[in-house]
């Protein structure tokens, strides 16, 4: 018998399982395959407040954003020195606007994100060369966000988890959930592939297969895959040292043509290969190559780094993120069952925002008091009622391949 | 793409053994074909040769260049069919699946070109024939300079006709460990000895204590009997049951530590012994090149080949496989299969005689194929001759007691998650040839991780992929005894 529940031991479920059993909770994580190798496992690793116009998905943001820091001293402390490095880097953002018509918004953007108190500084093109000397000059406009930071996040998953175990977790891993069980209107815990499972709570964490998941409650929510590709090159010497990508994606949201969206967001990680990313579009689970879409990602990262074009690509890899049609997490508990919980629906933020939906979601379980206002994302907001489509995308929608 | 006479476009993916008798099936079937291979010549692996004329080889030579007449014969019908458009140089870097077909994305010239001409195909039907690369298990010493796979000592000695030092052991398990010892004595250098893991039990279970006794009554596998020959002229020692479990050194290869094995292949305590030798050639069997045939969608087997029915068809409609990526069985099961897949891909006949032949010859070579894994296959064992320092993925340095340690700090012996925390199969192999090795020391399955970029591509090429082929270059590359052709222009396919 536990006390909670998780289902998908990605690093949402991690965080979540982590930061209930601080607080006492006896907690079972199960995922129907290995941990922390799905979305966890395909995206950038990152933790941005660059990405978000003001609003409660900001709020989480810069509430993940000071969780960070303490998280992997945590970790550190807890896991050793022999434990794979998370490769944390508070190493800033950088946002371009490439043409004179993407100029303005971004200005504009960034002023809003800065009367939200996000540190969004404008800089000249002198600045923005200094602070990336290989980017291209033919540049309208350029804000650099020292917040926004990167982390390994597969290493993260696993730190967490490991964290998790030390502090009584159970992850079962192979364990798929069949439906819920329960008397009456109060969900009693899980029927899995692996035999019954009891529990007071249990809470949907699987990433892009929640709306899969939650139809097996009789409680469904509109999360949906979208699919993102990223490529990899070999090693190289550091020559791009912020995140930087595109805010052209102003015009991205104004098409209509919502099948194939790319922006170029690039960054080096600590072992000196280049990420080059991003794409986003809404074709289920369909893992086919598309040879079109690494074309678009390829012409647009050239836009900003030239000297990208001789760099050897080796991989290329393919994700889902959890798309919800009003680009909001989902977190807290579903009304329509009592028992059922959410912390899913992050689209491109799950890994940046994975401590801060923990921490929300373990004080609202617990019945504690949350730091954070979690009525914007709770399952039953109106946002979620109908299923508005991709189309109506806002501005944080065209980045970011997490 | 079709021809506008409706004749059926059969796409032909590595020009090995397989290949060549895949691409002229094909074209004798009516198809038109574009055969493409990323080398300069065709042959692939099995059919490497110098690239000089072979009329001024000497007969010892002559004799390296093993089943001469058995490749000219596909060869010469590839190049002078009208039908076949073969196109050397040409990299596939993306497959793609459509609803309505599949695409190949290739890159036409040197792979170090800036420039290379980009050509993309959507055939009615492809042949995947992409081959095998060596598999090599790691042991303390491996990466010391001295140390190479017995594939790359083979080619060298064939293809350039260098030695790879004077003093050289031959180890691990497999037919091939003969040729290759054969193929470096007649190049004047000494075999020590050569050390097949696989012990006498084993190798009787699947083949016969004396493999040349079997190949000859099965039908020339690997040509053995002249190899055994060889052998006994050049009086090499062959030890079963026995490994190099280490090698010494400071600058390069200076002497190898021999045991002998169990069933099992764990090395025996107390059966060490040292033995002086300036170069190690290490072959333990094939890994499949299955990165096409993944893109493509192909169902693979849980031994890791493109599963394949009775016409060499795999799970997707346009898409069939011959050869090492089916399983590994030698050229002649090679040349079988690839007729058949090349016949059928282009709608041929199933009932012709030939087609039947083919088939009873391809019966036949499956056999060798399971007897061969039977004998030769890797046991779980060597895992025991690592040392916690030996390397294991070579392109990030990851050692087996980092990888054993990350497991158990991770608790995940996931292959997805443990090479993005211990970084094994990260580098630029993408795990091609660790992955074997990781896997086994894992407890775990390969990861049959998709990699939709096949190979190492150009942003500035990928950049441009996709784009309408305009025009290009076709190169049939040379070949011994060929003048050096000049490369002529062609219409788009």
């Amino acid at each position: 018998m536990s006390d909670v529940l998780v289902i998908g031991a990605g690093i949402v479920g991690a965080a979540c399982a982590r930061a209930l059993a601080a607080r006492g909770a006896q907690v079972t994580l199960v995922d129907r395959g290995s941990p922390g190798t799905a979305t966890s496992a395909h995206g950038e690793g990152n933790i941005l407040v660059s990405d978000k116009g003001p609003g409660p998905e900001l709020d989480l943001a810069r509430y993940a954003s000071t969780l960070w820091p303490d998280v992997v001293a945590q970790l550190a402390d807890e896991l050793g020195p022999r434990f794979p490095s998370l490769e944390y880097d508070r190493k800033g953002g950088l946002v371009v606007a490439t043409t004179e018509a993407g100029a303005e918004p971004l200005r504009a953007f960034a002023a809003s994100q800065r009367d939200s108190g996000v540190d969004a500084r404008p800089v000249s093109l002198a600045e923005t060369l200094e602070l990336e000397p290989h980017l291209s000059p033919e540049l309208a406009a350029a804000v650099h966000y020292p917040e926004d930071a990167q982390v390994q996040p597969v290493v993260a998953t696993e730190a967490l988890l490991a964290s998790a175990r030390l502090r009584g977790v159970t992850v079962r891993a192979g364990c798929e959930v069949i439906g819920p069980l329960g008397a009456g209107n109060r969900l009693g815990g899980l029927r899995t592939s692996d035999g019954v499972l009891h529990a007071d709570a249990v809470v949907v964490a699987a990433g892009p297969w929640s709306g899969v998941v939650a139809e097996r409650f009789g409680a469904p929510v509109p999360v949906r895959p979208r699919r993102g590709m990223v490529l990899v090159t070999t090693r190289m010497p550091h020559r791009v040292h912020h995140k930087v990508y595109d805010g052209d994606y102003f015009d991205a949201t104004q098409s209509v043509d919502a099948a194939l969206q790319a922006s170029a967001v690039v960054e080096s990680t600590a072992a000196g290969t280049v990420l080059i990313g991003s794409s986003r579009e809404q074709v289920g689970f369909d893992r086919r190559l598309r040879v079109e879409v690494l074309r678009a990602i390829a012409e647009r990262a050239l836009r900003l780094f030239p000297f990208l074009a001789e760099a050897s690509v080796m991989r290329s890899y393919l994700g889902f993120r959890p798309y919800v049609p009003d680009h909001l997490p989902v977190i807290g508990s579903d009304a329509r069952l009592p028992g059922l919980w959410f912390a899913t629906g992050h689209e491109g933020a799950g890994i940046g925002l994975a401590p801060a939906t923990g921490e929300l979601l373990a004080e609202l379980l617990t019945g504690g008091t949350p730091l954070l206002d979690p009525r914007p994302f709770r399952p039953g907001r109106p946002g979620l009622a109908t299923d508005a489509g991709p189309t109506e995308a806002a501005p944080d929608d065209a980045q970011v391949a997490s | 793409m079709s021809t506008a006479a409706g004749r059926r476009h059969v796409a032909v993916v590595g020009a090995g053994p397989a290949g060549l008798a895949a691409a002229r099936a094909a074209a004798e079937a009516g198809a038109r074909v574009t055969l493409l291979d990323a080398a300069d010549q065709t042959g692939g692996q099995y059919w490497r040769h110098p690239a000089e004329p072979l009329d001024h080889l000497g007969p010892d030579d002559l004799s390296v260049q093993h089943g001469w007449r058995t490749y000219r014969a596909p060869d010469d019908a590839v190049r002078s069919h009208p039908s076949i458009d073969l196109v050397t140089g040409a990299q596939v870097w993306a497959a793609e699946q459509h609803d309505d077909g599949p695409r190949l994305h290739v890159l036409v010239g040197p792979p170090d070109d800036l420039d290379r001409d980009a050509l993309t195909l959507a055939p009615d039907a492809v042949v995947v024939a992409t081959g095998a690369h060596d598999r090599t298990l790691p042991f303390p010493g491996w990466d010391l300079p001295g140390v190479t796979t017995a594939g790359a000592a083979q080619a060298l000695a064939k293809g350039d006709r260098v030695a790879v030092g004077g003093r050289v052991v031959v180890a691990g398990s497999g037919p091939f460990l003969l040729p290759v010892a054969a193929t470096l004595a007649t190049r004047g250098t000494s075999v020590v000895e050569v050390l097949e893991a696989s012990g006498a039990r084993a190798l009787a279970r699947g083949w016969l204590p004396s493999p040349w006794r079997v190949t000859r009554s099965a039908g020339k596998l690997i040509e053995l009997a002249g190899y055994a020959s060889t052998q006994l002229r050049h009086r090499i020692p062959y030890r079963v049951g026995s490994a190099v479990v280490a090698a010494h050194g400071t600058t390069r290869v200076e002497a190898v530590t021999v045991a002998r094995l169990d069933g099992g292949w764990t090395p025996v305590r107390g059966t060490e012994r040292t033995v002086e030798a300036d170069a190690v050639c290490v072959s333990h069997g094939f890994t499949p090149r299955l990165e096409v045939a993944i893109a493509l969608g192909t169902r693979i087997t849980p031994a890791r080949f493109v599963a394949v029915d009775d016409r060499q068809r795999t799970s997707n409609a346009h898409v069939w496989a011959a050869g090492e990526t089916t399983g590994i069985g030698g050229v002649d099961a090679a040349l079988a299969e690839g007729w058949l897949a090349g016949h059928d891909a282009a709608g041929g006949d199933p009932d012709t005689a030939d087609a039947r032949r083919a088939v009873h010859r391809r019966q036949a070579t499956r056999e060798i194929a399971a007897r061969l894994a039977r004998a030769h296959g890797i046991r779980p064992g060597w895992v025991g001759w690592l040392s916690d320092d030996t390397i294991v993925c070579r392109c990030e340095e990851v050692t087996a007691g980092r990888l054993r340690e990350t497991v158990a700090l991770t608790a995940s012996t996931d292959p997805v998650s443990v090479k993005l925390t211990s970084r094994a199969g990260l580098g630029i192999c993408q795990g091609r040839m660790c992955s074997p090795a990781v896997s086994s020391l894992l407890g775990a399955p390969d990861a049959l991780e998709a990699r939709p970029v096949v190979t190492p591509v150009r942003l500035g090429d990928l950049a441009r992929a996709g784009s309408p082929t305009t025009k290009r270059t076709t190169s049939h590359g040379t070949r011994p005894g060929d003048e050096h052709s000049t490369p002529e222009r062609k219409d788009t396919p």
